[in-house]
C-alpha cells in the first residue's frame, strides 16, 4: 500500500505541466490586466525619482539646479512621459477596477468596451497633461 | 515567484506528420498535443491532416476521426458529445473550451489542440485534475441546514429565491474557466480557482442553505478568495457562457456587506 502511494506520487512529479502562457491566446483584458500591475511598479518607481527632486529642493539651490537639468534632458522627459502615461492608464484602469469591485460591467460586451475606453481616456489624459504642462 | 517557463521535461518538441488519404480536397492540419507517460520522452506535436469532407463539423469529430482511423494510441477524454458532461475540456486554438462544442470551422489555420492549461499530463490531452476535485471538495458541496424540514419534508423556494441560483447551476465543472486564469496558473496550490468559487457562490446564494456564515468564513482568507485579480479569462472562456468573474465578485461583496 505504501509503496504503491509512493509509486503514485513519484509518478505524479514527474508528469510533465501542460503549456499556458506559451500556447493561450493573448486577449485584450488580459493584456491590460498586466498592464495595470506593470504600470502600478512603475509609478512606484517613479514615485522615488519625484521625493528626489523634492528633497533637492529642499536641499538647497545648487542641488536643485542639478536635479531640475537631470530631469529636464531629453532622457528625463522620456521618463516623465512614461510615468505620465503610467499614471493615467493605472487612473483610468483603477477606476474600471472599481465598478467591477461594486459588482458591475461583468459581460464579456461590456469588458470589451470598458477596455477600449479606459484605454482611449488614458491616452487623451496624457495628450492634454503634456499639452497644459508644455504651454505653462 | 511564478514560474513562467516550463519545466525541461514539459518542453513540447516536433512531432509526426500524419497525411490525409490521397485525392483529399479539403484538407485541414490538426497539431495535437502528445505525452506518452511508458516513453520517457518529451510531449511532442504531433500533426494531422483531417479531409474535412469526410468529417464531422466539431473538432470532437475530428479527434474521434484521428482515434478511429489514423492513430488508436490518441488518448482523450470524451462522453456526452453535447456539452453537458463537462470531460472534453480542453485548449483550442489558444482558448480553452469542450471539444464537442467546437465548430472546426470557427478555426482560422491549423487547429491546435492541447490540454488544460498548467496542468499535470497523465496522457496526452488528459490532465490530472485531483487537485480542483480536492478544492471543490474544501468548500463541501453539498446543502447544509440544521433545521428540520418542514412538514412534508421538502424545503421550498419562491421563483425569486430560486432565480439566484441561475448561472451558477449550469456548471458541468469541466475546469475550462480554472485552467484558463492566470491567477490559478501561479497559485494554484492556494487559491481556489474561478469553477471551484462560482460552485462556492452557488451553495451561499442557496436560500435553503443554511451555512452562509460558515462558507464565507472559510473563503476569507487572501488566497482562497481573494488572488481573483479580475484578469477575465474565465468569464471569456466558458463554454457554457456563465459569469465566474462575476460570481467571484458576488461573493467579494457579500463578504463586505456583511461586516458593514
Amino acid at each position: 500500500m505504501e509503496s504503491c502511494r509512493e509509486a503514485r506520487a513519484m509518478k505524479s512529479q514527474s508528469r510533465p505541466l501542460s503549456p499556458h502562457l506559451q500556447i493561450y491566446k493573448f486577449t485584450l483584458h488580459m493584456a491590460m490586466s498586466i498592464s495595470h500591475r506593470i504600470t502600478g511598479v512603475a509609478l512606484a518607481v517613479g514615485t522615488i525619482v519625484l521625493m528626489y527632486w523634492l528633497a533637492s529642493a529642499a536641499h538647497g539651490k545648487e542641488a536643485y539646479e542639478t536635479a531640475a537639468s537631470v530631469i529636464g534632458s531629453w532622457f528625463g522627459y522620456l521618463l516623465i512621459f512614461g510615468w505620465s502615461a503610467a499614471l493615467f492608464y493605472h487612473l483610468c484602469n483603477g477606476i474600471r477596477h472599481l465598478f467591477w469591485d461594486a459588482g458591475q460591467g461583468f459581460e464579456i460586451e461590456q469588458i470589451k468596451k470598458s477596455g477600449i475606453v479606459v484605454l482611449g481616456a488614458a491616452a487623451a489624459l496624457t495628450v492634454l497633461a503634456w499639452i497644459l504642462g508644455l504651454a505653462i | 515567484m511564478a514560474e513562467f517557463n516550463l519545466p525541461p521535461n514539459s518542453r513540447v518538441k516536433e512531432g509526426k506528420t500524419f497525411r490525409a488519404p490521397a485525392g483529399a480536397k479539403n484538407i485541414k492540419v490538426f497539431k495535437v498535443y502528445r505525452y506518452d507517460p511508458d516513453s520517457g520522452e518529451n510531449p511532442r506535436l504531433d500533426s494531422y491532416e483531417i479531409d474535412l469532407d469526410n468529417c464531422g463539423p466539431m473538432v470532437l469529430d475530428a479527434l474521434l476521426k484521428i482515434k478511429n482511423e489514423i492513430d488508436s494510441t490518441l488518448t482523450l477524454r470524451r462522453s456526452c458529445r453535447e456539452g453537458i458532461c463537462g470531460s472534453c475540456s480542453m485548449n483550442i486554438d489558444g482558448l480553452n473550451t469542450l471539444a464537442c462544442l467546437k465548430p472546426i470551422e470557427d478555426i482560422k489555420g491549423d487547429a491546435t489542440v492541447y490540454p488544460l492549461p498548467h496542468m499535470p499530463v497523465v496522457k496526452d490531452l488528459v490532465p490530472d485534475l485531483t487537485v480542483p476535485y480536492a478544492q471543490y471538495a474544501s468548500i463541501e458541496p453539498w446543502m447544509q441546514a440544521d433545521t428540520p424540514a418542514p412538514g412534508k419534508g421538502e424545503r421550498l423556494q419562491s421563483p425569486e429565491e430560486r432565480a439566484k441560483l441561475d448561472g451558477l447551476w449550469e456548471c458541468i465543472l469541466c475546469f475550462c474557466c480554472q485552467t484558463s486564469c492566470p491567477s490559478y496558473w501561479w497559485n494554484g496550490d492556494r487559491y481556489l480557482g474561478p469553477a471551484i468559487l462560482l460552485q462556492a457562490s452557488r451553495w451561499i446564494n442557496d436560500s435553503r442553505d443554511e451555512a452562509t456564515g460558515t462558507r464565507l468564513d472559510n473563503l476569507e482568507d487572501p488566497f482562497k478568495l481573494y488572488r481573483c485579480h479580475t484578469i477575465m479569462n474565465c468569464t471569456n472562456t466558458c463554454p457554457k457562457g456563465l459569469n465566474p468573474a462575476k460570481a467571484i465578485a458576488d461573493i467579494k461583496q457579500k463578504m463586505i456587506k456583511r461586516v458593514l
